[in-house]
């Protein structure tokens, strides 16, 4: 098998759909977080700040899943192809909240009826918090697996992705996504309405810490695959320590008033959170709930290695690009929000 | 109704109403560079005007672009997972390529284009106009060649057997340029451009109808006239090497295209015709023997006809594949007709003077669409009953776990939402295009001033 610096191309292509996954989640996850917490701002006025904190990389953030489920697609065909139609309910109303959101962004502010704004408010909120929601509860059911066949086909009911531990996982997600995305708003906005936030923050941080600790504790007791691999190499222990670490610095930066280091840590507690994840799975990708025997793997769902080789090197180019003007972008745009003509 | 032709009723509804919008924002990318470097080489403040309002129309564009190209990402998956199994390898490489190389490009750059006005120098936001019309060119490679692929496989082989059969890349050059990959990209960039031009073409017709930004429309009208009509010539030369591949990669889609049932004789072309399925004959207007005449050459030489294939090897709905064929054709020289006419009363000074001209460039915006649907649904029909060709039956290629129930609840789901969005696209870019290229601050004052001007001067003319 094919190996570069000692690691195979599945295993490299696993880290890259994960480093993709993760960059997905936290730049999309800071403006679904802010999108949930729309309804609480009460002004108008508040309102339109906050959703022009997000203006001009919204955007931008969803090619990072157009990306991920891509390199998810052409790395681990096999799994791409049993998760997508076996959380076929899940995926769709997903495609249909990420719809609603963008009509909501662009009509909101094009009417000044109150009635007007409200309705696309609400849509805008809502289905920014499905969104968070709904990949939790994905990720929830990639956690505790599925039964499939020999072929890797879905043998389980349509309704089971609706499961109290999958669910749990989703309100986790919507929680994270929150206390993200009201550190990203601390950044964009000053004032009464920064003040606001601030203490908006401190309220999702205290109802996120103890929606995690319950999914920790469940899936100890629960779900014991989950915990195996920490439980059996201690040393991997660090990763868990270092999400916490970081999860712990988030309100200590944000009482302090440095919200960028504050964002910076909870980008990293995601980052954290996700390597979590990919510990436990890997190299399953995929668990078959049934009979065990059917799961898919990095190496029985991948793409030859010749196309992993391709890939690989077009990866190699691309990434560094991409990387260099995202952060030119941001660049540009870097300070508080002020409305002007461009405005939503 | 069965999953088979569910899953495809919304596969061709999302895709569909998806290829609206990709070709404008190629389209308005290439107007968009032509008319800021006009602006960066000339100084003179109309272009960029011109140019400003054109990316607030792209952003919409390019917004309801992205939402309905993740649903087809994810469609893939969801309701075609035997055929991502199938193509997985093949198509892997592609799509990372236009993840990487195209979207993140794209979009990376139009926040700066939309927002940056104000924030970088006209030199960096020019860039980044052409980093956004590099990414919006580059999406189109990618998925073209992978649908290339599908018609006209190349550097691959397949591996397993039965079920477990799926193809396998062995030459990745040759996967790219595969027999149609290259006459197809043109056809479909070509087209885009069409869409785009005409867009921009009609938009400042209406001004020009309703006497609003004269010289601002008459700059961006020759402009975009310049574009549409290199593009609906050149088509005419993509078009015919096109069809050229299809009679030997494929075929069987090019004898329905004709409506050619018989096994080895001379093929005609029609003008426009009706092709009776079951007496398998096609009555119209026909050149006799112009389909072979455009093959080989020869109006004698014989063409593999439809009854050359097995029957469950032909595409089934022939008429409609005759007739969206015919259309596409018809539409293509109706273009080349109004652009090559438009631009010779430019030539003679009379293009702004003829009001029936200027409606009838108001109204050709829909031609371009039209016929980039309707050739996507000649080329797709026709390649049935395959979704590769010659390996995998659409019918074999859908999600084994996924029923009928299924997808007639997405399908409503997403015909609601479609509907939605549609009305969201009409109403946001009536609204921008009714409040035309000055933005508020400057609009006032100056406007006034310059239509009494443009008033007196017509009078005194």
């Amino acid at each position: 098998m094919q190996t570069f610096l000692g690691i195979d191309y599945p295993t490299l292509w696993f880290l890259v759909v994960g480093a993709l996954f993760s960059g997905y989640a936290i730049l999309d996850g800071f403006d679904l977080g802010a999108g949930a917490w729309h309804l609480f701002l009460r002004e108008d006025k508040s309102r339109r700040i906050a959703l022009n904190a997000v203006g001009p990389v919204w955007d931008g953030n969803e090619v990072w899943l157009v990306i991920g489920g891509g390199a998810l697609f052409a790395g681990f065909p096999e799994a791409y192809a049993s998760l997508f139609s076996a959380m076929y309910i899940p995926f769709i109303l997903f495609l249909g909240f990420l719809i609603f959101r963008a009509v909501s962004i662009e009509f909101r502010s094009k009417e000044p009826m109150r009635w007007w704004r409200q309705v696309w408010d609400i849509s805008y909120s809502v289905s920014s918090a499905m969104l968070a929601l709904l990949l939790g509860v994905v990720l929830g059911n990639v956690l505790i697996g599925m039964s499939m066949d020999e072929q890797f086909v879905y043998t389980g009911k349509w309704i089971q992705f609706l499961n109290p531990y999958s669910l749990l996982v989703g309100l986790t997600s919507l929680s994270l996504f929150m206390v993200h995305g009201a550190i990203y708003l601390t950044m964009k906005t000053e004032d009464a309405l920064f003040e606001k936030i601030s203490r908006l923050l401190k309220r999702s941080i205290f109802v996120f810490t103890a929606l995690f600790v319950v999914v920790t504790l469940v899936s100890l007791l629960a779900y014991p695959h989950l915990t195996d691999k920490f439980l059996s190499r201690p040393i991997l222990l660090i990763v868990p320590l270092l999400a916490f670490l970081s999860i712990a610095n988030v309100p200590r930066l944000a009482t302090k008033g440095k919200y960028l280091r504050s964002f910076i840590f909870s980008s990293l507690a995601i980052s954290f959170l996700l390597i979590i994840v990919a510990i436990e799975l890997y190299p399953v990708i995929i668990i078959d709930k049934g009979s065990m025997v059917n799961s898919l793997t990095i190496y029985n769902a991948a793409s030859s290695e010749k196309s992993l080789g391709i890939m690989l090197t077009i990866a190699a180019i691309g990434l560094p690009l991409v990387l260099a003007y995202t952060i030119f972008v941001y660049r540009t745009f870097w300070g508080k929000v002020k409305l002007d003509e461009h405005s939503y | 109704m069965d999953v088979e032709i569910l899953a495809r009723l919304q596969f061709a509804l999302t895709i569909a109403f998806h290829y609206i919008f990709p070709p404008l924002s190629i389209g308005l990318g290439l107007i968009m560079v032509t008319m800021e470097w006009k602006y960066l080489r000339t100084g003179n403040k109309v272009y960029e005007t011109m140019t400003r309002f054109w990316t607030r129309i792209f952003a919409l564009v390019f917004g309801i672009g992205v939402a309905t190209g993740i649903v087809m990402e994810f469609e893939f998956g969801t309701n075609w997972a035997k055929y991502s199994r199938y193509v997985g390898d093949i198509f892997g490489s592609a799509l990372a390529a236009e993840g990487i190389f195209a979207f993140a490009l794209e979009s990376g750059f139009l926040g700066v284009l939309l927002f940056g006005w104000n924030r970088v120098s006209s030199r960096v936001h020019f860039i980044a106009t052409i980093g956004v019309f590099f990414g919006s060119l580059f999406s189109a490679v990618w998925i073209v060649i992978a649908n290339s692929w599908q018609q006209t496989p190349a550097g691959y082989h397949i591996v397993g057997e039965g079920l477990n059969a799926r193809a396998e890349i062995t030459d990745f050059w040759a996967m790219v340029f595969n027999p149609s990959s290259i006459d197809r990209l043109t056809h479909v960039w070509l087209g885009a451009f069409l869409a785009g031009a005409f867009l921009v073409i009609s938009v400042h017709a209406f001004y020009l109808l309703k006497d609003r930004y004269v010289e601002l429309s008459q700059k961006a009208l020759k402009t975009a006239l310049v574009i549409a009509t290199i593009a609906s010539l050149a088509q005419l030369f993509t078009g015919h090497r096109s069809a050229d591949g299809v009679a030997v990669n494929q075929p069987a889609k090019l004898a329905a295209f004709e409506g050619h049932y018989p096994e080895n004789e001379p093929a005609d072309m029609y003008l426009f015709g009706w092709v009776n399925e079951d007496k398998q004959e096609v009555k119209g207007l026909k050149i006799t023997g112009g389909l072979s005449m455009l093959i080989h050459f020869d109006a004698k030489e014989p063409v593999a006809g439809l009854r050359s294939f097995p029957e469950d090897e032909r595409p089934g709905k022939v008429n409609y594949v005759f007739q969206f064929y015919h259309l596409m054709v018809a539409i293509g020289i109706l273009l080349i007709a109004i652009s090559v006419f438009a631009t010779i009363q430019w030539w003679r000074g009379k293009i702004f003077k003829q009001r029936w001209l200027l409606w009838v460039l108001a109204f050709s915006v829909i031609l371009p669409q039209l016929s980039n649907q309707l050739g996507w649904f000649a080329a797709e029909m026709g390649r049935q009953p395959w979704v590769v060709y010659g390996h995998l039956r659409t019918s074999d290629a859908l999600s084994e776990s996924v029923n009928s129930g299924h997808v007639i609840f997405s399908l409503i789901f997403f015909t609601m939402i479609y509907i939605l969005l549609l009305l969201l696209f009409f109403y946001l870019a009536n609204k921008k295009i009714q409040k035309g290229p000055y933005e508020e601050d400057e609009s006032e004052n100056r406007l006034m001033l310059k239509d009494i001007a443009e008033q007196f001067e017509k009078r005194n003319n």
